[in-house]
């Protein structure tokens, strides 16, 4: 029969392991919160982007700038967004799974590919792993904003510009809901868009340009890049909060199933110490009557 | 015919504006421009500067860094960098931003790295205070 003192203990440690995970899961839920309400909010500007860049775009054809031209693929270049921390379930190594999946794919069939990430814990994996990566970016997730997009753009765009790599995949966990999130692998760019009809329709009719069309395509299209990494990096904060949540919640409840058990436990060795001091007593007391 | 102009204002970080308005007057790359109603197909970079808006006889004036402006004949979509309404600028902060910005770029040439970087720290906080005051 298990001691009664180790038990006790036992339970004292489980029930503050439980006050933690549930202590955890109320703050990622507050946390959740806020980054849907960033989601939220930055959703105007990302489809309102992407409505002029495809009127844009549209009408200038493929040519009219480097980022909508595809050209043939000879290196990769691939961002991968994980979270700094960890304890949220299969968060991470979902995401990191399928990355690497993609990376090794990528190099028996392309070519190179150029590693940019995201996260303390994407970093980590590819560094026992000695993959080299060309870029990362950790501790950036705690506060984001913009800029941290602009700046992420900035170098895939400059990588793309000078002929680095010819294509840029992007590799994130998609929010659906605080407690779902899937992996998706999309590609940035070159940005496909379909191309406007040749035959006016009627009511398009072309804008006037302040200054060229080219120039504003030029501008405009590194914005697109940049509002489009930012929805990324949005997504993939709230995805971890939910999932830390989702996490944390199952720990807490598997920590309630424990303490219950081990009460149980407890009682019952309880209770045989106490027939056996009992059974010692009487026994006791026969031998004196005899 | 639209007699108004439906003016959505948003930032990366947020949907400033969205009301329906008589009047806009934009800071243009290449000089201000007003839009009313049934106005020509437009796209503008902006630059940074107040954009102001007439809804009756109120003038509201915002505060944007750069960025786009879309024209179609009744709705104006600003796609701004950054922006600030008038009422949420704090003026002690953008005449600090001012001084600083003025001090640093006075010891610059046009040469350094970091001269477009401060001229652009300065009109947007002169910009602020235009806003603002």
């Amino acid at each position: 029969m298990a001691n009664l003192r180790a038990i006790r203990k036992r339970i004292g440690s489980v029930k503050s392991t439980q006050q933690i995970t549930k202590a955890m899961k109320m703050v990622s839920a507050a946390k959740l919160k806020r980054a849907q309400d960033a989601i939220v909010a930055a959703r105007p500007y990302a489809r309102k982007m992407r409505e002029v860049v495809q009127a844009v775009a549209g009408r200038a054809g493929k040519d009219a700038h480097p980022l909508l031209s595809s050209r043939e693929t000879k290196k990769v270049a691939l961002l991968v967004i994980t979270s700094d921390r960890g304890l949220c379930g299969g968060f991470n190594s979902n995401l990191l799974r399928a990355a690497n999946r993609f990376l090794q794919e990528t190099r028996e069939n392309v070519g190179e590919v150029a590693l940019y990430v995201v996260g303390r814990k994407a970093r980590d994996f590819f560094r026992r792993r000695h993959v080299p990566m060309r870029k990362e970016y950790v501790g950036v997730l705690g506060a984001l904003s913009y800029a941290h997009a602009e700046q992420i753009a900035g170098d895939l765009v400059d990588g793309f510009l000078a002929e680095e790599f010819d294509e840029v995949v992007i590799a994130f966990n998609e929010f659906r809901s605080a407690i779902s999130q899937a992996v998706r692998r999309d590609k940035l760019f070159p940005v496909a868009f379909e191309q406007a009809k040749e035959e006016g329709s009627g009511t398009e009719i072309d804008y006037l340009y302040e200054p060229s069309r080219e120039e504003i395509l030029a501008t405009l299209l590194p914005r697109y890049v940049e509002a489009q990494i930012f929805r990324m990096l949005l997504e993939s904060v709230a995805g971890e909060h939910g999932a830390r949540m989702t996490a944390m919640d199952s720990a807490t409840n598997n920590a309630v199933d424990m303490i219950s058990r081990l009460t149980l436990q407890m009682n019952r060795a309880r209770q045989a110490a106490i027939t056996k001091e009992l059974l010692e007593i009487i026994s006791g007391a026969e031998a004196l009557k005899g | 015919m639209a007699s108004k102009i439906k003016l959505e204002l948003v930032t990366p970080e947020r949907l400033l504006v969205s009301e329906e308005v008589d009047e806009i007057i934009a800071p243009g790359y290449e000089g201000e421009f007003g839009v009313l109603p049934e106005h020509t197909q437009y796209l503008a970079i902006l630059s940074i500067g107040v954009l102001r808006y007439r809804k009756g006889d109120e003038v509201r004036k915002v505060a944007v860094g750069g960025g786009f402006a879309e024209v179609t004949p009744d709705r104006v979509v600003v796609l701004a960098d950054v922006g600030e309404k008038a009422e949420e600028i704090d003026v002690d902060r953008a005449r600090r931003a001012h001084e600083r910005a003025e001090g640093t770029i006075k010891d610059l040439s046009l040469d350094d790295a970091s001269y477009s970087k401060m001229r652009g720290a300065l009109q947007r906080a002169i910009a602020r205070m235009e806003a603002a005051g």
